[in-house]
Formats: C-alpha cells, sequence, structure tokens
C-alpha cells in the first residue's frame, strides 16, 4: 500500500507519568522554580560575559571558556539533551530578563484572568496578554520556521574556532545573544527569540525529538471540551505558554521548552510530564519539515567537520578556520559551507531516492520522501555530537577546579582551587563511550527509518526501501567510528 | 524470537569487543622519535609503533614553550623553544592514544593534539563489526515485527 502517509498513533505508546510522583508534580507548579533556575544560571551567564571580556585572554584561565564551551557544553550534550530534551530550555538565563520585562514581573502570575474567547477552541486567541512593556506584536509568518535558527547555527559554527577560545569573542556573543533576546521580548510577543531566532535552541528542538521525556495533555478529550485554553491565553495561576505552543495539539517536543506554565494553567489538572521510549516524536507525520530537515543535515555536517577540525593530528584546518590567513579561511568557509548546503543534502537526496526507487514508490513525491528520510539522521546526529562531546570534555574538564577560584584568571585563589593542575580525567574510557554512542545511535536511527517508511507503505516494498536506508546509515555511522577510533 | 534477537546481538557484540584480537608476535624494537611542536600542532601528528617497542620520544618546540602528555601512558615532556625534551618507554598497551600539549601555548592551546598509534590497533573494526552486527539485528527485528499479524505490530 502507498500514498499519502498515515498520522501517527498514540495508541499502544508506553509512558510514565512523572508528575504522578507528588513531590515533583508539586514542584513543576511552583511558579518560582523558574525564577530561581533562570535567576541562579543568569548569574553564572553574567559572569561569564564578564570574565569574557575583561578577564585573561587564556581561554583555558577564563571562566567565560571554561564553564560556557566545557561544562555547559558537556552538560547539555551528555545528559541534559539526550535524556531531557529541552530541560535546558527551562533552565536557561538568555531570555529571562526580557522575559521579566515583557511581563512586568520575577514571578508573579498575571494580575487578572483572560476573558475567554467564545471561538476559543476553534480559533484560539492569537496575540499574547499586553500585561507587561512588550507591544504583544506577532512574530512575523514568513519567519515562523527554524530557517532563521539554522543560518544562524551555520554562521556561528563557522567561527566557531574564533568564538570557542577567545574570552572576549564568548563574552561579547553571549552579550549579544542577551540583548537580542531582551529587544525581541520588547517588541514580539512571548519568547520569540528562544522560538524562531536563538541557533541553540534550533538543534536543542531537533533533537528533543529523540528524548525519552515529554510534556503532554493527558485526554485531548477534556481539552476539545474546554473552550477557554487557558494553557495557550493564560490565567491568574500562569502566563498562557511562552513558546505559542498549543498543549491541547502539540504531539512533539521539538518547540515545547518544558517551562511547566501549562501545568500551572490547566483547571483540568490535564498536562502532565512523562517518561517514554526514545524517538517517539521522529515519527509524527504531521511534524515532518524541510527546515527541520535541513537543521538535521547541517548538524550531521558539523559533528562530522569538528573532529576533523579540533581534535585530528593536522594543525592546517585549525589554521585555516582560526583565520591565520584569509585565503586559507576561506577555503575553509567554502568547505564548511558546501559540506553543510550542499554535500551532505546532495547526498541524502540520492540515499532518498534510492530508497523510493528500491520501494518501487515512484508516485510518492521525492522531496516528501526526502524530507521524511532526514528524520533517522536525528538520533544519528545527536549520537555524533555526544562522540564529538566526550572527546574533548573529559580531557579539559579538569581546567574548571581551577578557574572556580579564579574565574577572571587575575591571580585570585577564592577556594583554594587555584593551583590544581589540567590532567585529562577518564580518557581510556572515551572509545568505549565512542562506540556505545554510535552504535546505540545506529539502531535508533535504523528503528526511525522503520517507523517512517511504514508510514509510506508495508510488505516487501517497505523493507527493500528499510534495506538502502540501513545501508546508508551503517556506512555513516562507520564514517564517525572511523573519525573516533580509526588510524589516521 | 525477537527477545532471542536482542540476546544474540549483545552476546556476539560482546564477544567482538572482548576476543584478542589476532597478531602475529613481534620482538620490540627501539624507537626513537622526534616529534617537533608548534601553536597548534605536533610533527608528525601521528606517530606509528608496535607493541612492545621501547620509544624514545623527543620533544623540540619550535615557536613557545610546549608540553607532550601522552593518554594512557606515564608521559609528560615540556619543552622550550631550543631544548630538547626527551623519554623513553615500553609501548605495551596497542590502541591509539592522544598526544596532548600540556603547557598553554595559546588561543587553541586545548586543542593542540596528535596520536600515538600502538599496532595492533583494532579498536576501530571491532567498533565496524559490532556496528554491522547491530544493524542486522535491528533490520531483523523489524522483519519479524513486520511478518507477525497486524494489530500485533509493535512499534
Amino acid at each position: 500500500m502507498t500514498g499519502r502517509p498515515r498520522p501517527s498513533s498514540e495508541a499502544g505508546a508506553i509512558r510514565w507519568e512523572l508528575t504522578g510522583w507528588p513531590i515533583l508534580g508539586w514542584l513543576l507548579r511552583q511558579r518560582a522554580l523558574n525564577w530561581v533556575l533562570m535567576g541562579g544560571a543568569l548569574l553564572g551567564l553574567l559572569l561569564a560575559v564578564v570574565a569574557g571580556i575583561v578577564g585573561t585572554a587564556a581561554g583555558s584561565a577564563n571562566f567565560g571558556i571554561v564553564f560556557v564551551w566545557i561544562v555547559w557544553w558537556g552538560l547539555l550534550m551528555g545528559v541534559l539533551l539526550p535524556l531531557g530534551g529541552r530541560l535546558w530550555c527551562l533552565v536557561c538565563p538568555i531570555p529571562a530578563p526580557g522575559e521579566w520585562l515583557q511581563r512586568k514581573a520575577l514571578v508573579a502570575p498575571p494580575l487578572h484572568g483572560i476573558e475567554p474567547a467564545p471561538d476559543a477552541a476553534q480559533a484560539p486567541v492569537e496575540t499574547g496578554r499586553r500585561t507587561g512593556l512588550d507591544s504583544g506584536r506577532r512574530w512575523p509568518k514568513a519567519l515562523r520556521s527554524i530557517w532563521l535558527q539554522n543560518a544562524g547555527f551555520l554562521g556561528t559554527a563557522l567561527f566557531s574556532t574564533i568564538i570557542l577560545t577567545r574570552p572576549s569573542v564568548t563574552g561579547w556573543v553571549l552579550f549579544a545573544f542577551l540583548a537580542g533576546a531582551a529587544g525581541l521580548a520588547l517588541v514580539f510577543e512571548r519568547r520569540a527569540f528562544c522560538r524562531y531566532v536563538c541557533p541553540v535552541g534550533g538543534f536543542i528542538g531537533l533533537y528533543s525529538l529523540v528524548s525519552p521525556l515529554e510534556l503532554r495533555v493527558r485526554d485531548a478529550g477534556v481539552c476539545q471540551e474546554h473552550r477557554t485554553k487557558d494553557c495557550y491565553l493564560g490565567n491568574a495561576d500562569g502566563y498562557g505558554c511562552p513558546w505559542m505552543e498549543r498543549p491541547w495539539s502539540m504531539e512533539r517536543n521539538a518547540y515545547c521548552g518544558l517551562c511547566g506554565e501549562c501545568l500551572r494553567t490547566c483547571p483540568k489538572d490535564n498536562v502532565s510530564l512523562n517518561l517514554r521510549l526514545p524517538g517517539h516524536d521522529l515519527l509524527v507525520v504531521e511534524g515532518w519539515r524541510l527546515d527541520e530537515a535541513y537543521k538535521a543535515f547541517i548538524m550531521l555536517a558539523c559533528a562530522g567537520i569538528y573532529p576533523l577540525v579540533f581534535l585530528g593530528p593536522w594543525g592546517w584546518p585549525r589554521d585555516w578556520s582560526n583565520l591565520a590567513s584569509v585565503p586559507g579561511f576561506v577555503l575553509y568557509a567554502l568547505a564548511f559551507l558546501g559540506c553543510n548546503l550542499l554535500l551532505v543534502p546532495g547526498l541524502q537526496l540520492a540515499i532518498a531516492a534510492l530508497t523510493r526507487q528500491a520501494a518501487g514508490w515512484r508516485e510518492l513525491p521525492l522531496r516528501r520522501v526526502f524530507v521524511a528520510l532526514a528524520y533517522p539522521l536525528v538520533p544519528l546526529g545527536l549520537a555524533a555530537w555526544i562522540a564529538f562531546t566526550v572527546s574533548f570534555v573529559f580531557a579539559n574538564l579538569s581546567y574548571a577546579l581551577p578557574v572556580l577560584s579564579d574565574p577572571f584568571g587575575w591571580g585570585w585563589d577564592l577556594f583554594g582551587t587555584r593551583q590544581l593542575f589540567w590532567q585529562p580525567w577518564l580518557t581510556g574510557l572515551v572509545p568505549a563511550l565512542h562506540t556505545a554512542a554510535l552504535v546505540g545511535g545506529l539502531v535508533l536511527a535504523i528503528w526511525t527509518a522503520a517507523g517512517i517508511l511504514r508510514r509510506f507503505g508495508d510488505g516487501a516494498a517497505m523493507l527493500r526501501g528499510l534495506a538502502v536506508q540501513s545501508v546508508a546509515l551503517l556506512g555513516q555511522a562507520v564514517f564517525f567510528l572511523w573519525l573516533y577510533l580509526g588510524a589516521t | 524470537m525477537r527477545a532471542l534477537i536482542v540476546a544474540g546481538v549483545l552476546l556476539l557484540a560482546l564477544l567482538i569487543l572482548l576476543a584478542p584480537w589476532p597478531a602475529l608476535p613481534t620482538a620490540g624494537r627501539e624507537r626513537e622519535i622526534v616529534v617537533r611542536a608548534r601553536q597548534y600542532a605536533f610533527a608528525p601528528g601521528v606517530v606509528r609503533v608496535n607493541r612492545g617497542d621501547r620509544v624514545t620520544l623527543i620533544l623540540e618546540a619550535e615557536d613557545v614553550t610546549h608540553g607532550l602528555r601522552l593518554d594512557g601512558y606515564d608521559v609528560d615532556l615540556v619543552a622550550i623553544p631550543g631544548q630538547r625534551a626527551r623519554t623513553s618507554f615500553v609501548v605495551d598497551r596497542p590502541g591509539k592514544f592522544q598526544m596532548r600539549c600540556s603547557k598553554v601555548c595559546g588561543t587553541l592551546h586545548p586543542f593542540m593534539l596528535g596520536e600515538l598509534v600502538v599496532e595492533p590497533h583494532g579498536a576501530f573494526w571491532r567498533a565496524a563489526a559490532v556496528a554491522l552486527l547491530a544493524a542486522v539485528g535491528t533490520v531483523l527485528f523489524v522483519v519479524l515485527g513486520q511478518r507477525t499479524p497486524a494489530g500485533e505490530q509493535a512499534e
């Protein structure tokens, strides 16, 4: 059977409700939770900005570099993202000042409830409430995608050798993120920056599709009956979804920041935080989009380029990406962008065409198959990023101890740890972690490919398509294994 | 049946990862290797030796002070420009080990890396074999699910 993809089904999905655990349920409903987490992280971020700008130029002795690009990055890619999806977005301090200004409040809920729109169930009120300093303007329709985030990530990634190693550049980039988020919060409703602009949020959203954690309504039927849509519009208990998501129809993690506002505002107690099997959201047909597909390609390409530049035994890629010479950087930029925008998407297009050919699904539009088959690359890409991250985090984490005592590199010794020397930790474990991450990512990628192909058809045709996909995914996984474990 | 596939794949994977790597016994040789360090690379970037070799590693710094710390071995050399640092050790563990600059030498210092490859180095081939096994196992798992009557298909 072929034709239009079948919609995903929630039937049979295994879930464990975490909010059923009273302590966690209570904690997540506390308004102060977000403020405490974001406020604490904001102090750390401000320290990183100041240390980056005024502290020592030696990155390995500067809080801005060590705590952002080693400690935070390691925590994000190694723990938070694979296990908790957008859990970091609950803590992230970048939108905090803008959001507090927008609401004219740190913790307090809106002072008054909202009159329900009579047709809220069919067409919920689109604009945010203007309780704070924002103009309540909606984000332009033409930009409601993650293309901006793709471009932002690509730009940041192109200059990553500069950003990751110069404290002052890191400091100014973080400041620009803070200022940009605050500026957009004053012009546009809710968290427009997080949803449509943040380059980090873009890939966190994509990879959160793999996560075993989800926030969902318990019973969609309850929401259908409930016309005031407090989760989207807000009420006296909390704000309408800052991420502009409609929880009653949300089937994917991609754009849910796990802030918990809907848990607080739902008068029917119909929202829960659940554990489920990883990768479930990748099979939601309605979510397959070209901008997300390109995000998957960009992330996969960067995961292949970074080990060559940062971890390889060759000096010239580092020199070229470090702007040691303009011609070298131009060559690097051409290779980097060509790989991201042409080579990897072109390869995936060829694989999609072969898969369609093998399955005999000639009536299916190639674009549809191309976009859908980008999603098996999401778990594989995440695995490749985990492999990259463990390579440098374990080797460099010990820089954090002296930097804690001397964040600016000015000779302080606040906690008596300044004299602790750099020492690579657990490097003997790293090859095993590479293998585990990449083989695990491959299994989930093939499993996802099978689920996606089943949406297009069954039987022998699907299995022929799966054979092509499996060979292609295996080839890519082996390439990453070679990058880390092969004798170059 | 699907449980059998999972168990079989896990067992075979363990076997692949833990089985001794076939290699012809070689007599250890004396090796003297000069590694030149400059911002931000070692030359040669990859040093290849055989298990059992006695390696004398000599570090020369060409521009600023550099260090060479070798993962997996108790080796940490520091060389200032114009002076050599050396150490000797027997390479008794096969595999790929990172050489890392251990003296802050500039902005890209944490990424100044090289490799010592001690043959027989089979980590990649073992991992690739496990990946192949995992891929075949996953496809078999899916195929068996496909053959069960509609409605019983696990997703």
